[in-house]
C-alpha cells in the first residue's frame, strides 16, 4: 500500500470535486454541499490510509513521487511527507469536511452562489495539501501563491462587513511576501546549480552573505503569513470579516504554511542564517505573543479577537521553532496541530453564535448561556482548550515549548509564560461578557438565539473536542511521528540539545 | 566604370517578408477593383491566408542561420522565432480587426475625413462599414516589423522601423467612437514618433563615422562592422556612446520605456482597440527583438558601458509604468501603464547578456503577447450603446453580469501579476532567473518590488469586477462574434498553457537563443 501514489492523488482529488462541484446546477445548493462534502470525507479516508501506512520509525520522507514538469529548469512535481507535513495534512483533511457541514448555511446570505463557494473550499483544500506535500520548491512556491486566489475570493465574496478591504488587504499582503520569496527562490535556484529539488539544495554549500539575504527572503514571506508581529495586521481584519468556516481554516490551517515553511526551508536550506537570525526571530515571537494577547482583550469583535489570540500563539510557535531544542521543536509542531483543532472549534462556535446573533460585537451579547447552554459550554471548552488548560491538547504544546526554551534561553521563556496569564485573561473575559451573566434583553428577542445547537452542528464540533481531549492525554501517536522529523531538523542546523544536569556540570556528573 | 555587383539574396529565407508586403500591395489592388461590399470579407481572407503562409514558410525554415542580402537582413535563430511569434500574434489581432458583429460595421471609421462630432460622424457612427484600408495597412506593419527583427544593418533598420511605424500612426486615427480622441492620439504618436526616428538616424549617422578608419575595413553600418569598430576604431568613444545613446532613443520609444513612453496612455486609449491589442503584442516584439539584435550583437563588447544606463532606464519604466498604472481610472490607459511596466521588465531580459537570457526574453515577449491581445479582447467586448465603456467605475459588477468573461479577464490579471499557473509567472521567471545569474540582482529586486505595486491596480479591477455591486450604468458583455471569440479563446489557452507547461515553448527559444554575427 505505501506504494500507492497517496500525496499527489490527494492533491488532486479536491480539484476535481471542485471541478464537480463549481459545474453542478446553481437552483441545486443541496447537491453541492452533499457533494462537496462526500468527497472531502473522501479525502479524509484516504489521509488516513496514508496516516497508517507511514512508517514513523523509517526515512524521514516518505512517499516520494517526482514527475518531470519544466525541466529546462530544474522543476519537478516532487511530492514527498515529513511527520511534519504528515500531521499538518491530517488536519487538513479533518478540518475540511467539518468546515463544510458547518458552512452549510453561510453562503446563503451573500446572494452569491453557493456551488462555487463549495467548490472554492476545495480548492482552497487542494492547494493546502500541496503546499504541505511538496518536495520541490518550485512546486511550493506555485501552491504558496496560487492558495490566495480561493481565498481572496471566499473572503471577498461570501465574507461580512468591510470584506472587500480585508480581501485586498489579504492578497496584497500575502503577495507581497511571496514577491520577496519569489526572488529569493530564483536566488536559490541559480546559487543550488538550477535545481529546486529540496534534497539537493539541501546539500548545498552557500556562501554566508548570500545566504542570509536568502534567508531573509523566505523568512518575510513566512512571517507575513505565519503570521508574526510586525506582519500581522492583515489577519484580524481578513479573520474579521471571513466567513467563519473560512476563516478557521485561513487560521487553522493556512497561516501554519508560515511556521511550516520555516521548518521545512528556513532551517535546514540556511542552518548558518537560521542561527545567525534566531534572536531576532525570538524576539518577534516574544513580542507577539504579549503585544497580541493585550490586544485580544481589549477586542469587542469575536472574530477579530479569535485572530489576535491566534497571533500570540503563533509567538508561542515561533519561540518554538527558534529556540533549536527538540522538545522546543516537538512542542512547536504539536502546538500548530493542536491550534488548528482549538482555534478551527473556537472559529467554527463563534461563527455559530454570530450568525443566531447577527453581530460580532462582544457587546451585542451577554447571558447568552441562558438561552443555548450546549452551545455556550462549547465555546466555553474551545476557550479553555484555546488559553491551554491541562488536559486539552494545546496545554502539552505550549509546556514542550516552555520547557524546552528554557533549556536554553531563560528570559524568553519567562516572558513567554507571562502569555498564558494574559491567555486567561482574554479567554475568560471573553466567555463571561458572551455567555455568563444577566441575560441581554435584546438577546432573547432574537429568534435565532432560541436554537441551541442542532444536529449537524453537534457533529461538527464532536469531533474536534473529542480530538483535543484525546491528545491533552495520549499525545504519544502524533508525537511519534513528529519526534524523529524535528530531530533531523535540529541535525541540519547542526544543534544538540544541552545535556541534563542537576547541580553540578555534565562533566563533573559523568565522574 | 566598374560593375556594380549584385549581393546574392536568399529568397526562400526572407520569403515571410516578401510574402506580407506582396499582399499589402495586392490589398491595395483589392481596394481599387473589388466591388465594396465583398472587399472586407476578400480583405482580410487575404491578410489571414498571407500571415499563415508567411508563418509556413518561418516554420520550414526554422533550420537556416544566415546573413543574407548583402549585409542587410539576418535569418537566424532569434529572427526566426520572433518572426514567429509577430505572425501568430498579428493573426490574433487580424481576428480582432476583422470583427464585426462586436460593432456593427467593425471597430473602425467608415470614413476617415469626415469631421470628428459632426452629424456626418454621428451618422458613421451608427453602423456603415468601416474602412477595408485598414487590412493593407496592417500587413505593411507587419512586413515591416518582419523586417525589423531581421535588420542586419542600421539602414535596413531604420527603413523597417518606417515601414511599420507609418501605417500604425494611420490606424491609431481610425477609431469608430471618440474620433477626437483618436485622431489626438494619431497626431501625437506621429509626431513624437518622428522625433524618434530623427533621433535614431542622428544615431546611425553618428556611428557611421566612428566606423570610419580602422585599417582594412570600410565605414558601414552592418552590426559585423559596428562590432569590430567597438573594438578597434580610432575614433573617439565619444562618437559610439552618443551614437548609442540615439539609437537607444529611438528603440525604446517604439519599446514604450520610460522616459519615452508618455504617448503610450494616450495612443492606446485613443486607438481603435484592436489596433491597440495589435500594438502592444507585436510592437512590442518587434522593439525588443531590435533591441535585442543591436546591443547583443552590434554593441555586444561595449555592455561594460550601456548596461548601467538601460538598467536604469528599466528600473525608471518599471517603477514609472508600475506606479502610475495605480492611479488610472480607465481601462485602457491602465493596460498601457501595466505595458510600459512589462517593458521594464523585458529590458532587464536584454540585459542578461546568456543564452537563457535571450531565450526568457523572447519567452516573456510570447507570453505577454497572448495575454495582452485577450485582454483588449475583452476590453472590446464590454460595451453600451456608445461604445466600449471603458472607464473603470463602469466594470463594477461585471462578474455579476456576465461570470464567464469576468472570469477570463480575472485570469488574464491575474497573470499580468504574475500569480503562479499563468504565463505571466513563468516569463517572469524565464528572465529574472538569467538576470540574476548575470549578476543584475539590483535589477531583479526592483522587478519584484515593481510587481508589488503593480498588483494593486490589477486587483482594484478584481475588486470593481467581483465585489461591489452592480450599478446602474455597469454595461453589459456583448456576446463576441467567432472572430473575437477566436482570438480570446487562443489568448486565454495560451496564457494558461504556457504557464502550465511552459517546457516546448522554451525548448524552441532557449534552441533559437543564437544570433548570427
Amino acid at each position: 500500500m505505501s506504494n500507492f501514489p497517496f500525496l499527489s492523488v490527494l492533491t488532486v482529488a479536491p480539484l476535481v470535486g471542485a471541478l464537480v462541484v463549481a459545474f453542478l446546477p446553481r437552483h441545486r445548493p443541496e447537491l453541492a454541499k452533499q457533494v462537496a462534502f462526500a468527497w472531502s470525507l473522501l479525502v479524509l479516508v484516504l489521509s488516513v490510509v496514508m496516516w497508517v501506512s507511514f512508517n514513523a520509525g523509517g526515512d524521514r520522507f516518505q512517499f516520494r513521487e517526482s514527475y518531470s514538469w519544466i525541466p529546462n529548469w530544474g522543476v519537478s512535481f516532487t511530492f514527498a511527507a515529513d511527520g511534519i507535513a504528515l500531521v499538518m495534512l491530517m488536519l487538513i483533511a479533518v478540518l475540511v469536511p467539518l468546515v463544510i457541514l458547518a458552512s452549510w448555511h453561510d453562503a446563503e446570505s451573500s446572494k452569491r452562489s453557493v456551488p462555487v463557494y463549495f467548490a472554492l473550499l476545495l480548492v482552497l483544500e487542494c492547494t493546502m495539501i500541496g503546499v504541505f506535500a511538496a518536495a520541490d520548491v518550485f512546486l511550493f512556491y506555485v501552491f504558496f501563491e496560487v492558495m490566495l486566489v480561493p481565498m481572496y475570493f471566499l473572503i471577498g465574496s461570501y465574507g461580512g462587513h468591510q470584506r472587500q478591504y480585508a480581501a485586498v488587504k489579504f492578497f496584497l499582503y500575502s503577495l507581497v511576501g511571496g514577491l520577496f520569496m519569489l526572488a529569493a527562490v530564483i536566488g536559490l535556484w541559480v546559487v543550488g546549480g538550477k535545481t529546486f529539488d529540496w534534497q539537493a539544495l539541501s546539500q548545498v554549500d552557500i556562501s554566508t552573505g548570500t545566504e542570509r539575504w536568502l534567508f531573509l527572503g523566505f523568512f518575510l514571506a513566512f512571517a507575513i503569513k505565519a503570521p508574526f508581529f510586525p506582519f500581522h495586521t492583515w489577519l484580524p481584519d481578513a479573520g474579521g470579516a471571513a466567513p467563519a468556516g473560512a476563516a478557521a481554516l485561513l487560521v487553522g490551517v493556512l497561516d501554519k504554511v508560515g511556521t511550516f515553511g520555516i521548518l521545512r526551508y528556513c532551517l535546514p536550506l540556511f542552518p548558518e542564517a537560521s542561527k545567525w537570525f534566531a534572536p531576532w526571530a525570538l524576539a518577534l515571537g516574544v513580542i507577539g505573543i504579549v503585544y497580541a494577547a493585550l490586544l485580544a482583550v481589549g477586542q469587542n469583535d469575536l472574530k477579530r479577537l479569535v485572530s489576535y489570540t491566534s497571533i500570540a500563539h503563533f509567538g508561542f510557535i515561533g519561540v518554538g521553532i527558534f529556540a533549536f531544542t527538540t522538545q522546543a521543536g516537538t512542542g512547536a509542531v504539536l502546538y500548530m496541530l493542536n491550534h488548528g483543532l482549538a482555534t478551527g472549534l473556537l472559529f467554527l462556535v463563534v461563527g455559530m453564535l454570530i450568525s443566531r446573533r447577527g453581530s460580532s460585537l462582544i457587546s451585542d451579547f451577554g447571558g447568552a448561556g441562558k438561552l443555548v447552554p450546549v452551545l455556550a459550554g462549547v465555546l466555553f471548552f474551545a476557550g479553555l482548550a484555546s488559553l491551554a488548560l491541562p488536559g486539552t491538547a494545546p496545554f502539552i504544546s505550549e509546556f514542550l515549548v516552555l520547557i524546552g526554551t528554557f533549556t536554553v534561553n531563560k528570559p524568553v521563556a519567562v516572558i513567554a509564560t507571562l502569555g498564558i496569564i494574559l491567555a486567561a485573561a482574554y479567554v475568560l473575559w471573553m466567555v463571561q461578557r458572551t455567555t455568563q451573566g444577566t441575560l441581554n434583553p435584546a438577546l432573547s428577542e432574537v429568534d435565532g438565539m432560541r436554537r441551541d445547537l442542532n444536529l449537524r452542528e453537534k457533529v461538527v464540533v464532536a469531533p474536534l473536542i473529542a480530538l483535543i481531549v484525546l491528545l491533552g492525554f495520549f499525545p504519544k501517536p502524533v508525537t511519534d511521528v513528529i519526534n524523529p522529523a524535528v530531530q533531523a531538523t535540529m541535525d541540519d542546523i547542526g544543534r544538540t540539545d544541552p545535556a541534563p544536569s542537576v547541580g553540578g556540570t555534565v562533566q563533573e556528573a559523568a565522574k | 566604370m566598374t560593375e556594380l555587383k549584385l549581393p546574392s539574396i536568399d529568397y526562400a529565407a526572407i520569403s515571410p517578408i516578401l510574402i506580407m508586403l506582396g499582399t499589402a500591395l495586392l490589398g491595395v489592388l483589392v481596394e481599387a477593383l473589388v466591388p465594396r461590399r465583398w472587399r472586407h470579407v476578400v480583405q482580410l481572407t487575404l491578410a489571414l491566408l498571407a500571415v499563415l503562409a508567411a508563418l509556413t514558410m518561418v516554420v520550414l525554415s526554422a533550420d537556416e542561420r544566415i546573413i543574407t542580402a548583402g549585409q542587410a537582413l539576418a535569418i537566424d535563430g532569434p529572427t526566426l522565432f520572433l518572426q514567429g511569434a509577430i505572425l501568430v500574434l498579428a493573426a490574433m489581432a487580424l481576428l480582432l480587426i476583422g470583427d464585426r458583429s462586436v460593432e456593427r460595421g467593425g471597430a473602425f471609421v467608415a470614413q476617415a475625413a469626415v469631421t470628428a462630432e459632426s452629424a456626418d460622424d454621428r451618422r458613421q457612427a451608427e453602423g456603415r462599414n468601416g474602412l477595408t484600408e485598414v487590412y493593407p495597412l496592417t500587413t505593411f506593419a507587419i512586413g515591416g516589423m518582419l523586417i525589423f527583427v531581421a535588420a542586419n544593418d542600421l539602414l535596413t533598420m531604420f527603413i523597417a522601423l518606417e515601414v511599420f511605424s507609418l501605417p500604425l500612426y494611420l490606424l491609431c486615427a481610425l477609431a469608430r467612437r471618440r474620433r477626437l480622441l483618436s485622431q489626438e492620439a494619431a497626431m501625437k504618436y506621429f509626431l513624437l514618433g518622428a522625433y524618434a526616428s530623427a533621433f535614431f538616424l542622428f544615431g546611425v549617422a553618428l556611428i557611421y563615422g566612428f566606423t570610419s578608419g580602422i585599417p582594412g575595413r570600410t565605414a558601414g553600418v552592418d552590426f559585423a562592422t559596428i562590432h569590430a569598430a567597438v573594438g578597434e576604431s580610432p575614433a573617439s568613444p565619444v562618437l559610439l556612446f552618443a551614437g548609442m545613446a540615439l539609437l537607444a532613443i529611438g528603440l525604446l520609444f517604439k519599446a514604450a520605456a520610460a522616459p519615452f513612453h508618455v504617448w503610450t496612455p494616450d495612443v492606446y486609449q485613443g486607438a481603435p482597440t484592436p489596433v491597440t491589442g495589435f500594438m502592444a503584442a507585436c510592437t512590442k516584439v518587434a522593439a525588443f527583438g531590435a533591441l535585442l539584435r543591436v546591443f547583443q550583437v552590434a554593441f555586444a563588447d561595449a555592455n561594460w558601458d550601456f548596461t548601467p544606463v538601460l538598467g536604469a532606464v528599466a528600473v525608471l519604466t518599471m517603477l514609472v509604468g508600475a506606479v502610475l498604472a495605480v492611479t488610472q481610472t480607465d481601462i485602457k490607459r491602465l493596460l498601457a501603464y501595466s505595458s510600459i511596466a512589462n517593458a521594464g521588465y523585458l529590458l532587464v531580459g536584454v540585459l542578461a547578456p546568456s543564452r537563457d537570457g535571450l531565450a526568457g526574453t523572447m519567452f516573456y515577449l510570447v507570453a505577454y503577447g497572448f495575454s495582452v491581445l485577450a485582454a483588449f479582447a475583452v476590453v472590446t467586448l464590454v460595451r453600451d450603446e456608445d461604445g466600449e465603456a471603458t472607464h473603470l467605475s463602469r466594470w463594477a459588477g461585471l462578474g455579476r453580469r456576465s461570470p464567464f468573461f469576468a472570469a477570463l479577464f480575472t485570469f488574464i490579471l491575474l497573470a499580468f501579476a504574475g500569480i503562479p499557473l499563468t504565463s505571466g509567472f513563468t516569463s517572469k521567471f524565464a528572465i529574472f532567473g538569467p538576470a540574476l545569474e548575470g549578476g543584475q540582482a539590483w535589477l531583479v529586486i526592483a522587478g519584484v518590488l515593481t510587481s508589488m505595486v503593480l498588483a494593486f491596480p490589477y486587483l482594484r479591477v478584481v475588486v470593481m469586477m467581483w465585489l461591489s455591486e452592480p450599478g446602474e450604468s455597469t454595461p453589459t458583455v456583448t456576446v463576441p462574434g467567432g472572430l473575437t471569440a477566436a482570438a480570446l479563446t487562443i489568448g486565454v489557452l495560451a496564457t494558461l498553457v504556457l504557464g502550465v507547461a511552459p517546457a516546448p515553448l522554451l525548448d524552441l527559444a532557449t534552441g533559437a537563443a543564437e544570433f548570427v554575427r
